[in-house]
């Protein structure tokens, strides 16, 4: 290995370019100015100043977090250690799952090719783990994927209300308009303006806890969890299991921590991996909450496999009654995304004509899609 | 203020109470040099904005502060004509009946430095050399980082009514993001980054001992240690930031407390602590901590 650093000979400007090349070629977005800047920095700071170049490269070349911890290593490699200069580590942020992974070694100056750039290597095993079924995890990828759930973005789906807020453009808000200018004593002035208001449309999760269903609850319950807890969305989610009997587990899920909400929710299940009675649970929903006004202009999902104990003329009968009150029923079907699958099972063949949207649920990826459904609504 | 070293300006700060780390101090060093703004991020409660205050302070340049929030516009960053002044100005003229001869020269009145209301930016134009603040920048809509972009670029400001005012001497622009969303990478080139993290064991004491020099030293010793050890490893949904311990230090220096133990740090705990889950959880924690 002849580190560039100990190349005296070679002139610093290229030494620095080069710095900034392999960085670039590490996946830190280093653009021409960028590198730049950090040529101008360096030079007033002094190229005798190892730690300025540190701390100026730090500050010209990167622009996030996730840079940083990149930038230490490729700095390390290129001049050496930064911990033994004393200055700053990279900072411990939430995706510190992605960087924990191994990365392959990267030799200074070694011209790293696209297709083995480690960065992106690196960042595939957690698009492996997306993509897997979770009823086939590990425990220890299990542990991983929590994590992961809590980078999904969830945006509520927005409802538009009856009055109008005041905005900086839209349409003119004549009243107010009027009234500020009553207050000069009739001069016309400054127009105000508006824009019609919204608010979180409330979403309806109905989680199949049965037997067949095992592998998945709880994933979907801590879809149900992030759901609950989104700031946007604040008190209009709510989370009800459906095995044998309905339970109603939002104030359990109201926990910030995703592992406390998940045992308080497992707590107040009592029918865990029993059987399905989908068409009583779903009426019991209709009778005592869903006509009542939850169900009403709601986004509905309901997450089941379809496997249906009871009477499936009353399952149809109760998702059309719920689809006649809910703005949209969305079904979850966790064996949708598996090659090869037909809607067969009797429940779906049943509900199908009822439904808004019906969509897979066996990965992480598949529940981010499922949010952006939630959210389009 | 260029004639400064990198090590002059870390001591300028410490003398306001603020004590940086050589890796800040080169990069407000070169944000003074390079005449280019400086973009913090970090946790909440790091001291993003206590640096330009201190910055403010230390540099004894005046400080021009600009909070975002959703929906600000160019009307709240800029500047605005005071719309009731002028109507005003023009019922004096009516008044004094100097009516119809010269319609052009009244209405050149009316647009007169003296009805601009100066909005931060604007302000910090005119008085700078200045400190401006740009506060949580990622709270502001995308085009409103469009429009500070263009102002960050040429440091002047174009007013159709009476011209373009240009700061003779670029002000110091330090932006604050609480990494709610990403920047756009536009932005992020104008400025030098900095990651503020949370500061070591020694470093807090200091800083804790600065800002807040009547509380017993070996109280401060065991608060810190006590939060650095919270911060690691107890796995909190919000770890209490240096602001926190401040707090926490002085909530227990007022009750008296020269020492900490199980019943004065439980006592106090809301000074550090804000959710309910990590209360339940630093209680628990506490017993071992103070072991």
């Amino acid at each position: 290995m002849t580190g560039p650093g100990a190349g005296a000979a070679r002139p610093a400007v290229e030494v620095l370019l080069g710095f900034a090349r392999a960085l670039r070629a590490a996946g830190v977005p280093v653009t021409q100015d960028r590198s730049r800047s950090y040529l101008e920095a360096v030079a007033i700071l002094g190229l005798d100043d190892l730690p300025g170049t540190y701390a100026a490269g730090r500050a010209t070349l990167c622009g996030s977090p996730d840079d940083l911890s990149r930038y230490d290593e490729i700095f390390t490699a290129w001049f050496g250690d930064p911990a033994a200069l004393g200055t700053g580590r990279a900072p411990a942020t939430a995706t510190a799952t992605i960087v924990d992974l191994p990365l392959d070694e990267l030799g200074p100056g070694e011209e790293t090719s696209e297709g083995e750039d480690p960065v992106r290597a690196r960042a595939s095993a957690a698009e492996v783990l997306r993509h897997r079924d979770v009823s086939a995890l590990s425990a220890a990828e299990r542990a991983r994927l929590a994590v992961l759930f809590g980078g999904l973005r969830v945006r509520p789906p927005w409802r538009r209300t009856f009055r109008h807020r005041r905005w900086h453009r839209g349409e003119v808000d004549a009243a107010r308009t009027l009234r500020a200018s009553l207050r000069r004593m009739g001069e016309p002035g400054e127009i105000a303006w508006r824009r019609p208001g919204v608010r979180p449309r409330r979403v309806v999760l109905l989680i199949d806890v049965s037997g067949s269903m095992s592998g998945y609850t709880e994933a979907l319950l801590r879809l149900g969890h992030r759901l609950v807890t989104a700031p946007a969305s604040a008190g209009r989610v709510e989370v009800f299991t459906v095995g044998t009997r309905l339970t109603r587990v939002s104030a359990a899920l109201r926990h910030r921590d995703p592992e406390r909400a998940l045992a308080a929710a497992g707590d107040s299940v009592p029918d865990w991996s029993g059987g399905t009675r989908l068409g009583e649970g779903l009426q019991a929903f209709m009778d005592r909450w869903g006509r009542r006004g939850m169900a009403r202009g709601a986004v509905v999902v309901i997450a089941s496999d379809g496997w249906e104990r009871g009477s499936v003329d009353q399952l149809a009968e109760q998702v059309a009654r719920l689809h006649r009150v809910a703005h949209r029923v969305v079904w979850v079907n966790p064996h949708r995304g598996k090659v090869g699958y037909e809607p067969l099972q009797r429940g779906i063949v049943a509900v199908l004509p009822h439904l808004d949207d019906f969509v897979a649920g066996h990965s992480l990826a598949t529940y981010a899609e499922l949010v952006e459904v939630i959210g389009r609504a | 203020m260029d004639a400064l070293t990198t090590d002059q300006l870390a001591d300028r700060l410490a003398g306001t109470g603020y004590l940086s780390d050589p890796e800040l101090a080169t990069v407000t060093y070169l944000a003074l040099r390079m005449q280019r703004p400086l973009l913090l991020e970090g946790e909440p409660g790091t001291g993003k904005t206590a640096l330009a205050e201190a910055l403010a302070e230390a540099l004894e340049l005046p400080l021009v502060r600009l909070q975002c929030y959703e929906g600000i516009d160019a009307s709240q960053a800029l500047y605005d004509w005071d719309f009731p002044r002028q109507i005003l100005h023009l019922r004096a003229l009516e008044a004094v009946g100097r009516s119809g001869q010269d319609v052009e020269e009244a209405e050149k009145s009316l647009y007169d430095e003296r009805f601009l209301l100066a909005r931060p930016v604007l302000a910090a134009l005119q008085q700078a050399p200045a400190v401006l603040l740009v506060d949580e920048v990622d709270r502001a809509d995308d085009e409103f980082e469009a429009f500070l972009l263009e102002v960050l670029a040429t440091y002047r400001v174009t007013i159709p009514e009476l011209g373009t005012i240009a700061a003779p001497e670029p002000p110091l622009v330090v932006l604050t993001s609480n990494r709610t969303r990403e920047l756009h990478d536009a932005l992020k080139r104008r400025c030098l980054y900095h990651w503020i993290d949370h500061p070591g064991l020694e470093r807090e004491v200091a800083i804790v001992r600065s800002r807040a020099p009547e509380v017993d030293q070996t109280l401060t010793r065991q608060v810190v240690a006590v939060v650095q050890q919270l911060r690691t490893d107890a796995g909190l949904l919000k770890p209490p930031g240096v602001a926190e311990t401040l707090d926490w230090a002085r909530a227990l220096h007022h009750l008296g407390t020269t020492e900490l133990d199980l019943s004065s740090a439980a006592t106090t705990l809301g000074a550090l602590v804000k959710y309910r889950e990590d209360t339940e959880r630093v209680r628990a924690a506490l017993d071992r901590l103070l072991a």
